[in-house]
């Protein structure tokens, strides 16, 4: 039951090489299908995102240098020289297979720490390793347990919940001040990467709706058709300004666009209901002391900048909290397998000694011939009750030992004594 | 005979704040649900400690200072609870079960003299009573609310948000609930003190004595009625509200205490 793990991601490899090493969808199943068909692997899963490409198995208990066999697999598949592939993978075993898988799930291998999407493709991997019959009972508690992780860690750390990015600050900024963003509406002045970017995560949180401006009309159009937005002339600026909750302007301007006087007559106008204007633009398109008009918050390239990098140290000091959940998911996992080694630990010892007893009668009984069937019946039913009396205390106290070392200890030991792992085919 | 659901009580709330504070640090769901039942055993358990005190002094929980302190924590614990359920919203539980702890504690403090029964008995006292204690609960939810607000719209506005900050509710979520709060609090405000007119005029053959305690009152009731009307305008929606909010509260104490103990002729610990 021996976990192996090989593969690639941002830190190991370059894009180039991660590009040639993906698997599409079609491919993961067919190199999980050859995985198992050609012995190398009982149970299989290919995780493939644009940072990663990894194979997760468990090889059979006889199998030899299974990680060899996944490298050349690997090389093979992909058509790369070995020797190149070689220097750029990582390669894990048993419980570090475990850890790692959990820390990708979390989000803690993350090129973004903390990133949310990583858990759904480890989801979507696992759903499709399911259905095409590739994982066991191994690697469907190694995926759970992955899952339980990543919606552990996003629960209850603060790993994924502030924004990494300066459009996404913006937009849960504006979270911050009126909630639910179903009910209020956008005007977007300017039609820049990052304007784009805001309008995008609005949209994903449920803008009610949104107008754009720009002084090419041509492209602030473009833009309003791909997220259905309406287009207000540039010249009709001012009077548009009362019907936003939220302006987010980056107009390449050299002095400004909005200024407080047309601000403080849109804030009179909205009858001082709170107003979120995000000024991305260098130099800044909003006159300064509009910030000090009641009920308007403003916030610039630089604020949002600095609450991004606020964000990322936050993120890094949450990593230990993460940790600790990851090893306490793992410690669950190893118990859960020591309970299985248990049970298969014990059948294989009374196996043997079923095989010793069979030997022993066979001997003793050849000596003597002069014994009836009844007797050696009755011999026989003894020594049944005798093993099983041997066997009895020693199979509770190591069902019920608690410590988990001790009991990998023990498990060991039985195995090496009476040689169980040489007597599988 | 002592009262075992005091202390019973005083833990449950004690654990439930401690929970409330950790899902602020740390919002884990599961301690989330801890805070609330604890909350709501910390309720039923309050409920019968004051129960278990109205039996063993032959009067209502609000004949005296302690049992009056005990029934409005007990109400504020209720709307607060209510409301977080309502809204779906645990973070502010963080600040108001302190409230709802040091109120109790200090109630059960001071309870201890004997307590003479109050003349008035019946449906409509007890109702006008109630009424009044609920409303200084669901004043005190709102000063709460409102504190909040004002330093989440500082930390907003002075750009620096820190961990606290990305977990305090909305402003438009405080300020719903403040105005909500208050909205309870001047229904039953208005209604626990025509109650008590009719009460008095039953009483006394008229309905105005020139009690302070009437007096003090009826200005809560306008200060909290501008408030209602203010906030909904252009110039003091916001923080201005929510200052006017707390500004109100400090006339919540100034009855509750002052008055109740000083200048109150025939209203005494409510």
């Amino acid at each position: 039951m021996e976990l192996v793990l090989i593969g690639l991601n941002h830190r190991t490899a370059t894009v180039e090489l991660r590009e040639r090493v993906a698997f599409s969808a079609e491919q993961a199943r067919t190199a999980a299908s050859q995985l198992r068909e050609r012995g190398i692997l009982e149970e299989t899963l290919v995780l493939s995102t644009c940072n990663r490409s990894e194979l997760y198995g468990v090889p059979p208990e006889e199998a030899g240098n299974s990680v060899a066999d996944l490298e050349g697999f690997l090389a093979s598949f992909h058509q790369l020289p070995l020797h190149e592939l070689n220097q750029n993978l990582y390669r894990h075993r048993d419980r570090e297979v475990v850890r790692h898988l959990y820390r990708v799930a979390g989000g803690l291998d993350s090129m973004l720490l903390g990133e949310a999407e990583i858990l759904g493709q480890v989801r979507e991997a696992y759903r499709a390793a399911l259905d095409c019959g590739a994982t066991g009972p191994v690697l469907n508690r190694v995926f759970q347990g992955a899952l339980e992780v990543g919606k552990r860690v996003r629960a209850e750390t603060d790993i994924g919940t502030r924004p990494m990015s300066v459009a996404f600050a913006g937009v849960k900024l504006a979270e911050r001040i009126f909630g639910s963003l179903k009910d209020h509406r956008a005007l977007i002045l300017g039609a820049g990467e990052v304007s784009e970017q805001v309008v995008d995560h609005l949209g994903d949180r449920g803008i009610a709706a949104l107008r754009m401006a720009n002084r090419t009309p041509e492209r602030a159009k473009e833009l309003a058709r791909r997220v259905g937005a309406e287009v207000v002339a540039w010249e009709h600026l001012d009077r548009a300004l009362d019907w936003p909750d939220m302006i987010v302007t980056s107009v390449a301007s050299p002095e400004a666009v909005l200024t407080r006087a047309m601000l403080a007559q849109a804030m009179e106008a909205r009858g001082n209901r709170a107003l979120f204007v995000i000024d991305l633009g260098v130099p800044r398109n909003v006159e300064a002391g509009a910030s000090e008009l009641y009920n308007l918050y403003l916030y610039n390239i630089d604020d949002l900048r600095e609450i991004v990098e606020q964000n990322k140290k936050a993120r890094q000091a949450e990593v230990p909290r993460a940790e600790a959940i990851i090893e306490e998911h793992v410690e669950k996992f190893f118990v859960w397998r020591a309970g299985v080694d248990t049970n298969e630990v014990l059948k294989s010892l009374r196996e043997r000694l079923t095989e010793e007893r069979e030997i022993f009668l066979r001997e003793r009984l050849a000596a003597t011939p002069h014994l009836g069937e009844a007797e050696r019946a009755q011999m026989s039913a003894l020594l049944d009750d005798f093993l099983n009396r041997v066997l009895l205390d020693p199979a509770e106290r190591l069902r019920g030992e608690r410590e988990l070392r001790r009991k990998l200890q023990n498990l060991e030991a039985l195995r090496d004594l009476f040689r169980l792992d040489q007597r599988k085919p | 005979m002592a009262n075992y659901f005091v202390p019973a009580t005083s833990i449950v709330y004690a654990i439930s704040l401690a929970l409330y504070v950790w899902y602020l640090y740390a919002p884990r769901i599961a301690v989330g649900y801890g805070a609330t039942l604890c909350l709501a055993a910390g309720l039923a358990l309050h409920y019968l400690a004051l129960l278990q005190r109205s039996r063993m002094i032959h009067a209502v929980p609000y004949d005296d200072l302690a049992g009056s302190l005990s029934l409005f924590a007990w109400l504020l614990a209720a709307t607060y609870l209510a409301l977080e359920l309502w809204h779906r919203q645990r973070t502010v539980g963080a600040f108001v079960l302190p409230v709802v702890l040091a109120v109790f504690l200090i109630a059960h403090r001071a309870a201890g003299s004997p307590v003479t029964p109050a003349p008035a008995k019946g449906p409509i006292f007890a109702f006008h009573v109630t009424l009044n204690i609920l409303a200084y609960a669901a004043f005190a939810l709102s000063f709460v609310t409102s504190l909040i607000y004002l330093m989440q719209n500082r930390l907003l506005r002075g750009r620096k948000l820190g961990a606290i900050g990305w977990r305090f509710p909305a402003l438009d979520v405080l300020e719903r609930v403040s105005r909500s709060s208050v909205g309870v609090g001047l229904v039953s405000l208005a209604i626990g003190v025509c109650l008590g007119f009719v009460w008095a005029h039953r009483l006394f053959g008229g309905y105005w004595h020139g009690d302070w305690k009437v007096f003090v009152t009826l200005v809560i009731l306008a200060a909290y009625l501008a408030y209602w009307v203010l906030s909904r305008t252009g110039t003091w929606r916001g923080a201005r509200a929510s200052r006017l909010c707390v500004a109100n509260f400090l006339l919540v104490i100034f009855s509750y205490s002052i008055v109740n103990l000083y200048l109150s002729r025939f209203h005494r610990f409510f």
